[in-house]
C-alpha cells in the first residue's frame, strides 16, 4: 500500500467509494482497504479492551452520499448566514435557500444549530514511537475520535526513527494512515538528526509527495535536537522550497543539565519533568527560533505554545512584523499544570507532555485571551496518548516518562467552552481558529477550512446549547484518564460530516477504517508566502562601492597564525612567543578624518561619483 | 607631593553632594569636612565650587588584545594615560588567552606586563576562550589565590572561543559557585558564522558587511539567552558591551522579572552610532569596525543614555581596543578579518556627561554612580573606589562641567591616527585628576610615571550582588513530591530498540515493524474520576495521607 498515488487536490478525481460501510463498527480488524464481509461479524485480534466504548448501534448509522442540511446557520471565518447546504459526491454541492435537490435525499434538521467548517486538527502523534513503544491511540482510534469531538481532518506528524530515512518513514505513516485513518489526513515531517544528504529528501517530499511543512526540534539534546547553525540551513532550503518551517521551541541543552541537577537531588517523579522544563526555556528558544527564522527570512511556526512567556514572546514578534504562527494546544488551553504535583503518581504521570503544562493557573485564560485577538493563530491537540502502564516505564525516572497528552476529541468542546462561552471571541472567530487559518497557512484551503460550493463536504452541526462533561468513561481514546477529567463544555457537536457522509450522529459513532484520504499540500500557501516573496525582493543588501584602500597594511607574521584551539593543554605554548610590538605606523597615512563628512551619517546610500570627497584628502584612488 | 586639600569642592557621591574640603595624604582620603587641621606645606587645590567626584573606572579595556600577532596600538602604558587624561583613575582590563594558552599563564602574562607600564590603577578579568579539562582548579587559584572575581564568556567566535548553552550552564554553575562575576559577550556566533559566508558569497567584502553580518537581532538573541541560563542557575549576569537598544530592552525587561542582569553600554554605543560604516572611505568605516557592531540605528545613543539614566543600564565600560588604520587593513579584503575593536577610553566621561548630564537625563550623583560607583560595587572593589570617604583611596576627579572640548584625532592621548568621536563637541570635563592621592592631570598636562599603577584585587562574593543570590538559593530550593511507589502496570520495553548511532545517510529504511499498541490488559485499579481537591497546591510539604481523596488508589506505602 506504500506506493499508492497521491489523489490531487480538488476536485479528487478519485473519491474513495466505501459502499457497504453500515456494518462498519469493526475495530482493527482489517490491515487494508478492502472490505471483506466475511469478517465484519467478529472482532479482529487485537481489538481494544477496557477503553472500548459499547458497540455502536448499526441503526444510528447512515450512509448516504446526498444530504441536505436544512435550516441551519452556517458559520465562516468571515460571515454567518442562514442557509441550507445540499451535499453530494463528498462536495458541497450547493448552498441557498429552497434548494433544488433530487428525491431521496437523507433531510437533517439544523434548525437552530451552527453549520461550521469540520475541525483541522494541526498536530496530532498518532504512530509516534518512543522506546518502541507506539502510542495507544493509533490513527484508527486517533480520528475515530477526532470525528466524535467535530474535528474532520488531522494533520499528523512523521517522526522517524534513527536511521530511517525521511521518504521511508512518510512511506511508513502512508500505509499506516491510508488502511486506518477514518478522516482526512495529511502529514508533517519532523527532521531529527540534521545532515546536508537530507535537502534532496527534502526536495522530493515536497515536489512529489505533498508535505509542505516540516518540524525541527531544538529539544531533546544528543537525540533529535538542532543546533542554531543547522537550523539557520534548514530554515533557508525550507523557504527556496516554499514549505513552513515548524519549531518545537525548548532550550534542550538547559534541560539537559536541569535534569541531571534534579535526579541528583533526589526528585524522580512528574514534578521533576516540569521543574526541569521551567517557562523561560520555552520563552527562550521561541526568541531564538524567531530570530533565525527572520534571519533566514523563512515563515516560522511555533507548535505547542504552552506558557505566557512563550506566546508573549510570539505576540510580540508579530508586532515587528516577522512572520511567525503560533499553536497552542487543548491541553495549554484547557489543562492545568498543578497535576504535576499530584499525590497520584499515574495521574501526575498523564500530564507529562513537552514543553510541559505551565503550573501558572493564569496560563489558560492568557492563551485563549491570545487566541481570540489573533496573536495566537491556530489551535491542535498535540495528541500523543500513553496508557498508564506505558507512562509508567518512567516510575523512578521521570525523563523515561513517554510524554503526551489526550486532546483530539476535546478540542473543539475546550475551545468553545473556553473562547466563546466566556465571550472572548464570536463564532467566526472559533471557525477560523479551528479550522480555517489552519487551511490558509497549511495550504488546503479553501477545500478545506470553509462552508462554500466545490469545498470538501467536512462539516460539523455545533449545538451551542448542549453540554457535555469530558470523561474518561465516555472518551473515545484508548487511554484509562482524560487530563481534562470533569470539565463541563457548553457546546457538542451534535451531527459531523465527513466527506459527505454522516459519521456522528445522535452520539453515535459511525466510521469507516480506512476511508481517510491523504491530502496532499502545494507549496508557497499565498496566506504565508505572499509576504515572504516580497521581502525577499528587498531584503537584498548593497555594499558600497568605494575605491581600492591603498594605505599601508600591516604585516601579519606567518607564524602567529592562530594555532588550532588545543584545550586540554595546561602548559602554554605560546608563553614564550614575543608578542610583536605596537606597529606605529611610520608610513605617514594619507588621509584624515578630522572634521565630519557631512553625507556620511547617510547609511546604504546607492553609488555616487564622488569628484572631491569631502573630508579632505582621501587615501580612494579610482572609484570602480 | 604626597599631600593635598582640595578647597572649597562640591563632593558628589553617588547618594548625595555636599560641599566640603578634602585633605589627601598617602594616597588616601584622610579627612573631610569643613576647617580641616593640616599640616603645614601642604599642597592647596581651589576648586572653587566646581564638583569632586570619583575617579571614573573604566570596566572594560583591552590594551594588550592579541590578533594574529598583533596587539592593539595602546598598550598599557598609553591606554592608561588617554584614562588618566579622561577623568578615569581605574581600568579593569581583560585577559585574553589565546586558544592554546592557560588561564593563568596569559593572567600572569597581562600581570606583568600591566605592573610594568601602567599608570593608574588597575585590575584584571579573565576571558574563558576555551573550557578545557583541568580550568576549574585554575578558576579557583584566580579566584582564591590571585584577586580575580570576574570571568568573560563568548556565545560568539564559532569554532574560537564560543561556548555551548550545555557549556555556558557548566561555566556558570561554577563560576556561580566561585562568587564570581559572569560577564558575556552575548551574539549569536552560529548565526553570524552563516551571515558573513552569505554577504560574502553576495561580494560585499567592506566594513558594511561587518554590520550587515550581525544585525541587533542576534545580540538580543543572545542577551535573552544568557539570562535565561543565568536564571535557571540563579547567578548574576553581567552583559558586556550592550551596543543596541534590543538587546538593552531585553535587560531592562529582563530586570524587572527578577533576574540579577547588569548591562554595560560602552562609550562608542553612547555617543556615535554605525551609520560610518557604510562610508565611502574605507579606513573611516573600518574604524568602528568592534563587535557586536555599532547600531545603524541613529537613534540608538539616546534610547542607551536613557536607560543609563533610569538605572536599567547601570555601567559604562569603554571597550577600548583601537588597532591602526595599517592593522585594520588586513580585512580591505575581506570585513570578518578587520581586528574588532574601538576607541573610547579617554572620551567615556566626557561622552556620558555631555550626553546624558548635559541633555538632563541624569543627575550628577548618577553620573558617579554609571561611571564610578556601580562598577565599584559590581566588582567589589567598594567603597575602596567608587567614593568620596574617609578611608578611601585618592583617585579623585575635579569636574567642569561647563568645558567644552572637541574630540579629535589630533589632540588625544591615544596613539590610534584616527578618532571615532571625531569633531564631537563634548559639554563637561576634568579638571584636575589625582590618581592615588597625586595630581596626574592638570591644565591639560599629563604627570605620569609608568608602571606606577597597582594591581588591585578583588575578593569574590561581591555584596552587592551575592547577597540576594545566597537568600533565592535558600528559597528557591527544589522539592520533589513524597508520594507512594506507582505499583500497578508497568509496560515491558522491548530491548531491542535501543537508539541506533544516527546513520544520516542511510536513505533505504530498515523497514522495522512497529509492535502493536499494548492494550493494558491488567485492568488498573485506580481512578482518576472526580477531582482531588488538594490537588491543585503545587510543591506542598509531605502530609501523610489516611485516605487520598480522589478514591481508591495505588499507593501502598508513603515513603
Amino acid at each position: 500500500t506504500a506506493n499508492r498515488k497521491l489523489s490531487p487536490p480538488l476536485p479528487s478525481p478519485r473519491p474513495r467509494q466505501k459502499r457497504g460501510g453500515m456494518f462498519c463498527s469493526v475495530e482493527d480488524a482489517f490491515d487494508n482497504k478492502t472490505l471483506d464481509f466475511a469478517s465484519l461479524g467478529a472482532p479482529g485480534p487485537g481489538t481494544p479492551g477496557p477503553a472500548a466504548p459499547p458497540a455502536e448501534p448499526l441503526a444510528g448509522c447512515t450512509q448516504s452520499d446526498r444530504l441536505l442540511i436544512k435550516g441551519g446557520k452556517i458559520v465562516n471565518d468571515d460571515q454567518s448566514f442562514y442557509a441550507d447546504v445540499y451535499v453530494e459526491d463528498g462536495l458541497i454541492k450547493q448552498i441557498g435557500e429552497n434548494l433544488i435537490v433530487p428525491g431521496g435525499v437523507k433531510t437533517i434538521d439544523a434548525y437552530s444549530q451552527l453549520v461550521v467548517p469540520g475541525g483541522i486538527d494541526v498536530h496530532t502523534r498518532l504512530r509516534v514511537p518512543v522506546l518502541g513503544m507506539s502510542s495507544a491511540d493509533g490513527f484508527y482510534h486517533g480520528t475515530r475520535a477526532a470525528l466524535a469531538g467535530g474535528t474532520t481532518m488531522i494533520i499528523d506528524h512523521v517522526c522517524p526513527d534513527a536511521g530511517t530515512s525521511l521518504l521511508a518513514a512518510y512511506e511508513q505513516w502512508r500505509g499506516a494512515a491510508d488502511s486506518q485513518a477514518c478522516c482526512d489526513y495529511s502529514l508533517h515531517i519532523d527532521i531529527p538528526r540534521w545532515h546536508e544528504s537530507l535537502k534532496e529528501e527534502l526536495e522530493a517530499l515536497v515536489k512529489d509527495k505533498g508535505v509542505n511543512s516540516f518540524l525541527v526540534f531544538m529539544a531533546y539534546k544528543d537525540k533529535l535536537q538542532c543546533s542554531d547553525a543547522q537550523m539557520y540551513e534548514i530554515f533557508c532550503i525550507l523557504r527556496d522550497l516554499g514549505a513552513i518551517a515548524q519549531v518545537h521551541a525548548e532550550n534542550g541543552d538547559i534541560i539537559d543539565e536541569e535534569q541531571k541537577r534534579l535526579l541528583e537531588l533526589g526528585v524522580t517523579g512528574p514534578e521533576g519533568h516540569v521543574l526541569s522544563r521551567p517557562e523561560e526555556v520555552e520563552a527562550e528558544a521561541v526568541y531564538r527560533a524567531i530570530t533565525i527564522a527572520k534571519q533566514a527570512n523563512c515563515p516560522l511556526y511555533v507548535t505547542k505554545i504552552m506558557s505566557r512567556g512563550a506566546a508573549d514572546i510570539l505576540a510580540q514578534a508579530k508586532r515587528k512584523g516577522t512572520v511567525v504562527y503560533g499553536e497552542p494546544i487543548t491541553a495549554s488551553l484547557g489543562a492545568d499544570g498543578s497535576h504535576y504535583w499530584s499525590k497520584n503518581w499515574a495521574k501526575a504521570a498523564a500530564f507529562v507532555t513537552s514543553p510541559p503544562i505551565s503550573p501558572d493557573p493564569t496560563t489558560s485564560d492568557h492563551l485563549t485571551s491570545l487566541l481570540s485577538c489573533g496573536d495566537l493563530q491556530v489551535a491542535g491537540s498535540a495528541h500523543c496518548t500513553f496508557t498508564t502502564a506505558q507512562k509508567a516505564v518512567g516510575k523512578d525516572n521521570f525523563t523515561l516518562i513517554p510524554e503526551g497528552t489526550n486532546g483530539v476529541e476535546e478540542r473543539m468542546a475546550i475551545i468553545w467552552e473556553k473562547c466563546v462561552v466566556s465571550g472572548k471571541m464570536d463564532e467566526n472567530d472559533f471557525v477560523a481558529v479551528t479550522s480555517t487559518n489552519a487551511a490558509k497557512i497549511f495550504n488546503c484551503y479553501p477545500r478545506k477550512g470553509r462552508v462554500a460550493v466545490g469545498a470538501d463536504a467536512d462539516l460539523v452541526l455545533w449545538n451551542p446549547k448542549a453540554t457535555k462533561i469530558i470523561s474518561a468513561k465516555t472518551h473515545n481514546l484508548n487511554v484509562e484518564y482524560n487530563i481534562f477529567e470533569g470539565t463541563e463544555c457548553h457546546g457538542v457537536p451534535t451531527v459531523v460530516i465527513s466527506q459527505g457522509k454522516v459519521v456522528v450522529e445522535d452520539g453515535n459513532l459511525c466510521v469507516t477504517q480506512g476511508s481517510g484520504r491523504f491530502i496532499p499540500r502545494k507549496t508557497f500557501p499565498d496566506f504565508v508566502y505572499k509576504r515572504i516573496k516580497a521581502r525577499n525582493r528587498l531584503a537584498e543588501v548593497h555594499g558600497v562601492p568605494r575605491g581600492l584602500y591603498d594605505g599601508p597594511v600591516h604585516d601579519v607574521l606567518a607564524s602567529a597564525k592562530a594555532v588550532a584551539p588545543a584545550p586540554a593543554s595546561r602548559i602554554a605554548p605560546c608563553a614564550g612567543k614575543a608578542q610583536a610590538p605596537p606597529v606605529r605606523n611610520l608610513h605617514q597615512s594619507g588621509f584624515s578624518l578630522s572634521g565630519s563628512q557631512a553625507d556620511d551619517h547617510i547609511a546604504r546610500r546607492t553609488a555616487q561619483k564622488i569628484m572631491a570627497p569631502p573630508g579632505g584628502r582621501s587615501n580612494i584612488t579610482s572609484l570602480s | 607631593i604626597d599631600r593635598l586639600l582640595i578647597k572649597g569642592g562640591r563632593i558628589i557621591n553617588d547618594d548625595h553632594s555636599f560641599y566640603a574640603d578634602i585633605y589627601l595624604e598617602d594616597g588616601l582620603i584622610k579627612q573631610i569636612g569643613e576647617n580641616l587641621i593640616v599640616p603645614g606645606g601642604v599642597k592647596t587645590i581651589e576648586a572653587n565650587g566646581r564638583m569632586v567626584i570619583p575617579g571614573g573606572i573604566d570596566v572594560n579595556t583591552y590594551l594588550q588584545k592579541p590578533y594574529q600577532g598583533m596587539t592593539a596600538v595602546d598598550d598599557f602604558y598609553q591606554g592608561t594615560k588617554a584614562a588618566l587624561a579622561g577623568g578615569t583613575t581605574m581600568i579593569i582590563d581583560h585577559v585574553f588567552p589565546e586558544p592554546g594558552s592557560s588561564l593563568l599563564t596569559s593572567f600572569e602574562k597581562w600581570h606583568e606586563a600591566a605592573d610594568t607600564k601602567s599608570c593608574c590603577d588597575y585590575s584584571l578579568h579573565v576571558d574563558i576562550t576555551s573550557w578545557y579539562d583541568g580550568i576549574r582548579e585554575e578558576l579557583e587559584i584566580l579566584v582564591q589565590d590571585k584577586g580575580v572575581n570576574s570571568f568573560q564568556v563568548y556565545m560568539a567566535y564559532k569554532d574560537l572561543y564560543q561556548m555551548s548553552d550545555s557549556q555556558l550552564y557548566e561555566a556558570f554553575t561554577f563560576l556561580k559557585s566561585l562568587g564570581a562575576v559572569i560577564l558575556v559577550h552575548a551574539e549569536n556566533g552560529d548565526l553570524i558564522a552563516q551571515e558573513q559566508k552569505r554577504i560574502l558569497e553576495m561580494g560585499i567584502t567592506g566594513p558594511e558587511g561587518h554590520a550587515l553580518s550581525r544585525p541587533e537581532e542576534l545580540e538580543a538573541e543572545a542577551v535573552f539567552r544568557a539570562i535565561t541560563i543565568a536564571s535557571r542557575i540563579n547567578c548574576p549576569v553581567y552583559i558586556t558591551k550592550v551596543m543596541s537598544k534590543s538587546a538593552a530592552d531585553i535587560i531592562a525587561l529582563a530586570r524587572k522579572k527578577g533576574p540579577l542582569v547588569f548591562g554595560e553600554p560602552i562609550t562608542a554605543s553612547l555617543g556615535t552610532d554605525g551609520t560610518h560604516y557604510w562610508s565611502k572611505n574605507w579606513a573611516k568605516a573600518a574604524a568602528f569596525v568592534t563587535s557586536p557592531p555599532l547600531s545603524p540605528d541613529p537613534t540608538t545613543p539616546d534610547h542607551l543614555n536613557s536607560l543609563l539614566a533610569c538605572g536599567d543600564l547601570q555601567v559604562t565600560g569603554s571597550g577600548h581596543c583601537p588597532y591602526s588604520t595599517a592593522q585594520k587593513a588586513i580585512g580591505k579584503d575581506n570585513f570578518t578579518m578587520i581586528p574588532e575593536g574601538v576607541n573610547g577610553i579617554e572620551e567615556r566621561m566626557t561622552v556620558v556627561w555631555d550626553k546624558a548630564v548635559a541633555t538632563g537625563k541624569m543627575d550628577e550623583s548618577q553620573f558617579v554612580a554609571v561611571t564610578s560607583t556601580n562598577a565599584a560595587k559590581i566588582f567589589n572593589l567598594y567603597p575602596r573606589k567608587g567614593r568620596i570617604a574617609v578611608g578611601s583611596d585618592a583617585d579623585v576627579v575635579i569636574w567642569d562641567p561647563d568645558k567644552v572640548k572637541t574630540i579629535t584625532a589630533k589632540s588625544h592621548k591615544s596613539a590610534i591616527e584616527y578618532n571615532i568621536f571625531e569633531g564631537m563637541e563634548c559639554h563637561g570635563a576634568p579638571l584636575v585628576v589625582i590618581s592615588q592621592g597625586k595630581i596626574v592631570f592638570e591644565d591639560g598636562n599629563l604627570h605620569v610615571n609608568k608602571g606606577m599603577g597597582r594591581f588591585i584585587p578583588r575578593k569574590p562574593f561581591p555584596e552587592y550582588l551575592y547577597q540576594r543570590i545566597k537568600i533565592r538559593n535558600k528559597v528557591g530550593g527544589l522539592q520533589g513530591v513524597s508520594r507512594g511507589m506507582y505499583d500497578g502496570p508497568v509496560y515491558e520495553i522491548p530491548a531491542t530498540p535501543k537508539y541506533a548511532t544516527p546513520a544520516p545517510s542511510t536513505k533505504s529504511s530498515p523497514a522495522k515493524n512497529q509492535p502493536p499498541p499494548i492494550r493494558n490488559l491488567h485492568q488498573s485499579n485506580f481512578s482518576l474520576s472526580g477531582a482531588q481537591i488538594d490537588d491543585n497546591n503545587p510543591r506542598r510539604t509531605g502530609h501523610r495521607i489516611v485516605a487520598p481523596p480522589g478514591g481508591r488508589s495505588n499507593i501502598t506505602s508513603l515513603g
